[in-house]
């Protein structure tokens, strides 16, 4: 217990100091994660919008492989990234390895399946109805498509924010990608593990903390905006 | 048969004409010919949207200006007793309310026809009136043809011109309004017109 609250007390003077090496592990983090979530919702909402308006017998294979992806253990996703960037591979010659670059491709494999499936789920329990009503009303394709996602914002904003609680506190892909290199691509969670190995369990502990806090505050943001899409 | 006529559905058999034409199988000329009509579901669905939003949806979606959608929208709340409700989320609406909004929207662009189906389905007496004098109008005054779907024979008697007669997606028998509820040729129409059997 003194541990846990040593290490309460450290991350409040590691915030409120300004430490420059936590501020830098923070930015990087932030970075990273959205940077991912960003490129995972571009992706995955309109793939989950296509999947979501196609008729249910025709997309069952993808959808199965997407519910699967939607589970895959990061060190998978990130064993993947590594072999397909490593210097053999066959994406060697761009020499993204251990770079933050590399850490957002192995963050957007893990977040896109999530965000594609959840958006699925929510666009096919009403989008064929939306589809309907719209083209009835004289929308094209394009439109009518744009309304059903916009129709699921709630969906979608809840596919978001489950994305995004993924990749913050995600450790192994990040790990093997970016290979926790000091001032370049270290990152809260990786920070983490490396300062429990070390004993410094009060700085992990902080660092845990921060992460939650962060977590917290960019969450409640995201929430705001799907309960704002509610009321508005 | 609606969703056929509003091309939302590809019929299984026989060919569509609209205008005398055969619908062509082009995605973009059949969005121009769904844009000269509209259709209202038996079950609303309205946009998460405010009142004027839904309203106003057809018209941005044919490109009109922000000007004319303003007086469009404004006026033809006005004229269906909505006006008060235009800034109201769609989705808290009454039935009543909520059908009112679904078929405004679907004239506000001046469709050649308007397509409703069981338009006044589960409403009380009082939303049926305004319901169907909104279509009266619609017809007398705008010139819009409006086709009809229901099990309602009394409905089908107080607003109808023309009435076709369907039994398990079969025409009956059809004619004006006047012919088929006073002097029925066929004896399953008899029977259903003097409600003594439902098919």
């Amino acid at each position: 217990m003194t541990r846990l609250f040593e290490g309460i007390l450290e991350a409040f003077q590691l915030i409120f100091s300004l430490d420059p090496d936590l501020l830098q592990i923070v930015f990087l983090s932030l970075r990273v994660s959205i940077s991912a979530i960003i490129i995972a919702t571009i992706l995955g909402v309109p793939m989950g919008a296509f999947l979501g308006l196609k008729p249910e017998k025709k997309p069952r294979l993808i959808s199965k492989i997407i519910y699967t992806f939607m589970g895959i253990p990061p060190v998978v996703g990130g064993l993947i990234i590594y072999l397909l960037l490593s210097r053999q591979g066959p994406l060697g010659v761009l020499g993204l390895l251990y770079t933050p670059s590399a850490m957002i491709i192995a963050q957007v494999l893990l977040a896109t399946p999530i965000i594609t499936g959840l958006s699925l789920v929510g666009i096919r329990s009403k989008g064929p109805e939306i589809v309907e009503t719209a083209r009835s009303l004289g929308a094209d394709p394009m439109l009518a498509t744009w309304t059903v996602i916009k129709e699921s914002r709630l969906s979608i904003f809840g596919a978001i924010i489950t994305g995004f609680s993924r990749v913050i506190a995600e450790v192994g892909a990040v790990m093997i990608v970016g290979g926790n290199i000091a001032g370049r691509t270290r990152v809260m969670t990786t920070a983490i593990v490396l300062e429990t190995r070390r004993g410094n369990y009060e700085l992990a502990i902080g660092l845990g903390l921060v992460l939650l806090i962060l977590a917290f505050v960019i969450n409640s943001f995201l929430y705001n905006i799907q309960k704002g899409g509610q009321a508005n | 048969m609606l969703r056929i006529i509003n091309l939302l559905t590809a019929p299984t058999g026989g060919v569509y004409y609209f205008h005398g034409c055969p619908v062509p199988g082009n995605t973009r000329e059949q969005v121009n010919i769904q844009r000269k009509m509209s259709l209202v579901f038996q079950k609303t669905i309205l946009f998460k949207e405010s009142v004027w939003n839904n309203v106003a949806y057809g018209l941005r979606a044919r490109g009109y200006s922000r000007e004319e959608i303003y007086e469009r929208v404004g006026s033809l709340l006005d004229q269906v007793g909505l006006s008060d409700l235009a800034k109201r989320r769609a989705d808290t609406l009454s039935g009543g309310e909520a059908q009112r909004v679904a078929i405004a929207r679907s004239v506000a662009f001046d469709p050649e026809l308007l397509l409703l189906d069981e338009p006044t389905a589960n409403l009380d007496p009082y939303n049926i009136e305004l319901i169907e004098e909104m279509i009266t109008t619609l017809n007398r005054e705008k010139g819009i043809t409006v086709v009809i779907v229901t099990h309602n024979v009394f409905q089908a008697r107080r607003i109808a011109d023309e009435v076709i007669f369907l039994d398990k997606g079969e025409i009956v028998e059809m004619g004006s309004a006047e012919k088929i509820f006073t002097n029925p040729e066929h004896e399953k129409t008899r029977l259903y017109v003097e409600g003594k059997v439902v098919f």
